[in-house]
């Protein structure tokens, strides 16, 4: 897997803070931190897992990826054919030629779709843009689209109400392909559908991923989907990414005490696997008060006077090949 | 054991003949169309979308149905009562009141219509792109609509009625200019709670400007309440330029409109002695008005996902 | 192992007259409660398991109603049949809060932003007990103290805006405790909550069972919470349970293919990138438009023309039962 190693995307230090504004005049009285400096690579092909729960930013990492949200600080440095672009410095025309290769797939699959278009109406409009100029054209491709993501091609002329969940996800998919992009960011793209549904669709990712030799970054709060479908897996907390390793490293190994008591939480559908759960004291923290020196220390049973000012800093602890990297001032 | 006596409620009926429909596989029956079956269902609509069609359908078709030309006096039949030859009646200088009602639906439709169409127009394709758009371009549409929206209507309409002058297409012009801050508003909400759907995001994602966003793909969801908006603003300027007329500020006299027409009814010894001159004006106004109200009351019952049923 | 029985429900059927149609939400479902046990209906959406635990309260919405059936609560003065309560008579909301109280999903909407968390649960205790108003105020902090809130005497005074969303969950069971039920019911109580948060909302629940001796039922989709709470599970698609029994029966053992597909079909934490996931083929069918026999044939791999005929329920054991004519095969299969 790590033999394809060559870099699509580089995230340097990225900070995305929204200003909090109060009063008659919005003054900026603070900020939400929602991505707090992230540094991460991702190597083209691979699916990379972001997780965490609610607040931590992984949401806000994707869309600010995909310049949707307005990155504060930091590079976004998106690697085509080498040549490297930061896209925080792209004017709107270098930017949109880069937007064909990087697309998004949401979460609700109720209001991913326009309601008042059929399927190829809303799929028609970013082909014309990108210069697909007759509608014939139009109709092949989006036909083979659908076939692709095992739907029928009559269904085009359909609107987005007579589908079910599963297959207007499957739509969203479809929208996300059809100028051929290279990475694809799945925001919690499965969370919303039941679960018989969501094996369908995860089934669908691997194949159209394998055909198109497409990069994921996979966000989601489900650490069993995360555990079967990524590469790599990145744990955030509070706009930090705390861990991020191999995935079955992650799983079997887990350094960080978040990690570690996230997986102990997570109900397991298999009666042999329960185990011992370490309770976390405290709520999901606020981005708009983050607490000082590791992000995590309030709720940690380790932490110590050290964790209060120091942040810690993501360090390799892996022996091997691949990197095993945690933010904690207490691994041996 | 607690019981309690279950009666067989009008509900429980309506109930049991559904569940007998579904359990013998009858298909289902009536209208599949749930936004028109709900309007056809709500029995004031109809009745005004049927009279209200009726009368602007008789106002196209004036000529074929108006025995005298609404405009020609005739001394000789001043203020005649309804007869078989008037079917209404006459006016002061000898008009068939029935043909100047007919011909007058004319101008008061299109007045209210055309102005109603015009501040549309104009509110929502500026509420549409600013709602979407944000930022100071919105906030400053937005304070000049609120100013606009500040003065009694009719104030600012008498204030440019005066510096304008009385003419059908100058009134039409006020309307429009006083009425689209309602509109705009109305439009810039909804376009502010639409853009954040998701849908609206992929299209970010794909580059689209936000031109083409808000008008060809945000703003069709937003049509609901605006169609019912523009109908009641329809009513709404209707009276209006009634209002204005009967004052006669309005459309100048020798343009029969509703409002001109009853006009005369100043006068006090008309409004004693000679009622067909001013009560079938008064009348069909008032219905109209009130059947649009029942159109728009049926199109917004009709729209609106929340309501059950 | 006399297990007491606290609530029976025999062939409900609830059904739903939205859009001037009859939609089948619930077609005849059967199960039995346990004192002190967590009865956990499972499912995914639409098939009826939500509105069993509304039917059971009797907050149905207007355009529905309990067709037929017998909800029988044994309580310690003899049976009462809730079906035949009339919904909003003195009986049935008696009934409700001091003997059957209920938890919902989204802890957000269930509270009222305009009065202080004190306040909501003394309304509960108001209309049911005769405590003088000094007694509800000492009572709720306790609540809130058996619940784990920090500082409960200062969090009484306070508004639901002003708690998270795990201590807002929290306050919800304190309301729905207050009167010591002997039944809650809990409607997908951990859906909107972060996986942390989950797991403590779980401490709680298992920790009443004990301390209170309260039997929940707890309606839900995920299986890995079934796993983790249940005592026993009723399995439900499309309106009908297709398997119940104890945890154990229906994880290990399970005899109907809709619940061996489902336990096929989600990735199970541990069990690494290379495990074998098998989707459902097919999806839920539209309700107005039902296959005819059993619900699940089209998406089944074992059925044959037998399933045109709605199988009768089949007793593998004393408390595992399932509805399928090939049961035998699935126990089998491997």
């Amino acid at each position: 897997m790590n033999n394809n190693r060559e870099i699509i995307l580089k995230l340097k230090n990225v900070r995305t803070y929204f200003p909090v504004r109060k009063g008659v005049f919005k003054r900026t009285v603070g900020h939400i931190k929602a991505v707090d400096g992230v540094n991460l690579e991702i190597y083209r092909g691979e699916t990379l897992g972001l997780v965490g729960e609610s607040g931590c930013g992984k949401t806000t990492l994707g869309k600010s990826i995909l310049q949707l949200v307005k990155a504060t600080e930091g590079e976004i440095i998106y690697n085509d054919k080498n040549n490297e672009r930061d896209l925080r410095k792209l004017n709107s025309e270098e930017m949109k030629d880069v937007r064909k290769k990087l697309q998004i797939v949401f979460q609700d699959p109720h209001s991913s779709l326009n309601p008042a278009f059929t399927v190829f109406g809303s799929l028609e409009d970013p082909l014309k843009i990108y210069g697909v100029k007759s509608k014939a054209e139009r109709r092949r491709i989006i036909g083979d689209l659908l076939e692709a993501v095992n739907m029928r091609r009559e269904q085009m002329d359909l609107y987005p109400h007579e589908f079910s969940g599963g297959q207007r996800q499957r739509i969203g998919i479809a929208r996300a392909l059809c100028i051929d992009p290279d990475l694809i960011v799945l925001d919690e793209a499965v969370s919303a559908l039941d679960v018989s549904i969501q094996a369908q669709v995860l089934q669908l990712l691997k194949k159209i991923k394998e055909e198109r030799n497409l990069t994921y970054v996979f966000i989601t709060h489900d650490l069993s989907v995360v555990e079967f479908v990524s590469d790599r897996v990145a744990v955030m907390y509070l706009g930090k990414i705390v861990e991020l390793a191999m995935s079955e490293d992650l799983y079997e190994n887990a350094l960080h005490p978040y990690t570690k008591a996230l997986l102990s939480a997570i109900p397991v559908a298999d009666l042999d696997r329960r185990k011992e759960r370490i309770n976390l004291l405290g709520d999901v923290p606020n981005p708009i008060n983050p607490p000082s020196g590791c992000p995590f220390h309030p709720r940690c049973s380790m932490s110590q006077d050290r964790c209060k000012i120091e942040v810690p800093h993501l360090i390799n602890y892996s022996k091997d090949s691949n990197e095993h990297l945690a933010a904690c001032h207490f691994i041996n | 054991m607690e019981t309690s006596i279950n009666k067989k409620t009008s509900l429980d009926r309506k109930f049991d003949k559904l569940r007998e429909r579904e359990e013998t596989g009858k298909p289902r029956k009536g209208i599949q169309n749930r936004a028109l079956s709900k309007m056809l269902s709500n029995k004031l609509a109809v009745i005004g979308l049927v009279f209200v069609s009726i009368v602007i359908v008789a106002s196209i078709i004036a000529p074929l149905i108006c025995k005298y030309d609404p405009q020609k006096v005739n001394l000789r039949m001043i203020l005649k009562p309804p007869s078989s030859e008037h079917i209404l009646g006459t006016d002061k200088v000898g008009r068939d009141v029935y043909a100047r009602i007919i011909y007058g639906g004319r101008i008061s439709i299109l007045v209210g219509l055309g102005s109603a169409i015009g501040a549309a127009l104009i509110g929502v394709s500026i509420g549409a792109y600013t709602g979407y758009r944000g930022g100071w371009i919105d906030s400053l549409i937005l304070r000049i609509s609120e100013i606009v929206m500040a003065f009694p209507q009719i104030i600012l309409v008498l204030l440019l009625v005066a510096i304008l002058g009385q003419s059908l297409m100058n009134l039409m012009v006020i309307f429009t200019l006083t009425g689209w801050g309602g509109l705009f508003r109305m439009t810039r909400a909804q376009m502010l709670s639409l853009r954040e759907e998701e849908y609206v995001q992929a299209l970010q994602a794909f580059g689209l400007s936000s031109f083409r966003i808000s008008f060809k793909h945000v703003l069709p969801n937003a049509l609901g309440p605006i169609m019912v908006n523009i109908t009641l603003s329809t009513a709404m300027f209707i009276l209006q330029e009634a209002g204005l007329s009967f004052l006669g500020l309005g459309v100048p006299l020798n343009i029969p409109t509703w409002g001109n027409i009853l006009n005369v009814a100043i006068d006090l010894r008309i409004l004693e002695d000679f009622w067909w001159v001013w009560m079938p004006v008064a009348g069909m106004i008032s219905l109209f008005v009130l059947g649009i109200n029942f159109i728009g009351d049926g199109l917004r019952d009709s729209t609106d996902p929340s309501l059950q049923g | 192992m006399s297990l007491d029985k606290i609530l029976s429900v025999r062939n409900l059927k609830t059904y739903f007259y939205t859009n001037n149609q009859c939609t089948k939400a619930v077609n005849g479902v059967s199960f039995d409660v346990k004192k002190g046990k967590t009865l956990c209906i499972v499912g995914e959406s639409g098939c009826g398991k939500s509105v069993t635990a509304y039917s059971i309260m009797q907050l149905l919405p207007k355009l529905s109603r309990i067709e037929e059936g017998e909800i029988i609560y044994h309580s310690t003065n003899g049976d009462i049949r809730i079906d035949q309560l009339s919904r909003n008579g003195k009986k049935m909301r008696s009934l409700r809060g001091e003997d059957i109280a209920m938890i919902f999903q989204d802890p957000m909407t269930a509270l009222n932003p305009v009065y202080s968390i004190g306040f909501q649960i003394g309304e509960n205790l108001k209309y049911h007990t005769r405590l003088s108003n000094e007694e509800i105020k000492s009572k709720s902090i306790e609540l809130l103290r058996e619940m784990d809130i920090p500082i409960p005497d200062q969090r009484v005074l306070e508004f639901p805006h002003q708690f998270s969303g795990g201590m807002r969950q929290r306050a919800m069971i304190a309301m729905a405790m207050a009167c010591s039920p002997k039944i809650l019911i809990a409607d997908e109580p951990t859906t909107a909550l972060d996986v942390t948060i989950q797991a403590q909302i779980f401490e709680l629940m298992n920790k009443l069972k004990q301390d209170h001796e309260t039997a929940i039922i707890l309606i839900t989709h995920d299986m890995g919470v079934v796993t983790e709470l249940a005592d026993d599970v009723v399995v439900m698609y499309m309106g009908n349970i297709v398997e119940s029994g104890s945890i154990e029966e229906v994880l290990r053992s399970p005899a109907h293919p809709y619940t061996k597909a489902l336990l096929n079909s989600i990735p199970v934490l541990g069990r690494g990138k290379n495990q074998e996931i098998k989707p459902i083929r097919g999806s839920t069918p539209d309700p107005l438009n039902r296959p005819k026999g059993c619900q699940f044939m089209p998406r089944c791999d074992f059925s044959d023309d037998k399933c045109l005929t709605v199988p009768l329920a089949v007793e593998l054991s004393e408390t595992h039962t399932t509805r399928c004519w090939y049961s035998d095969k699935i126990l089998q299969d491997e």
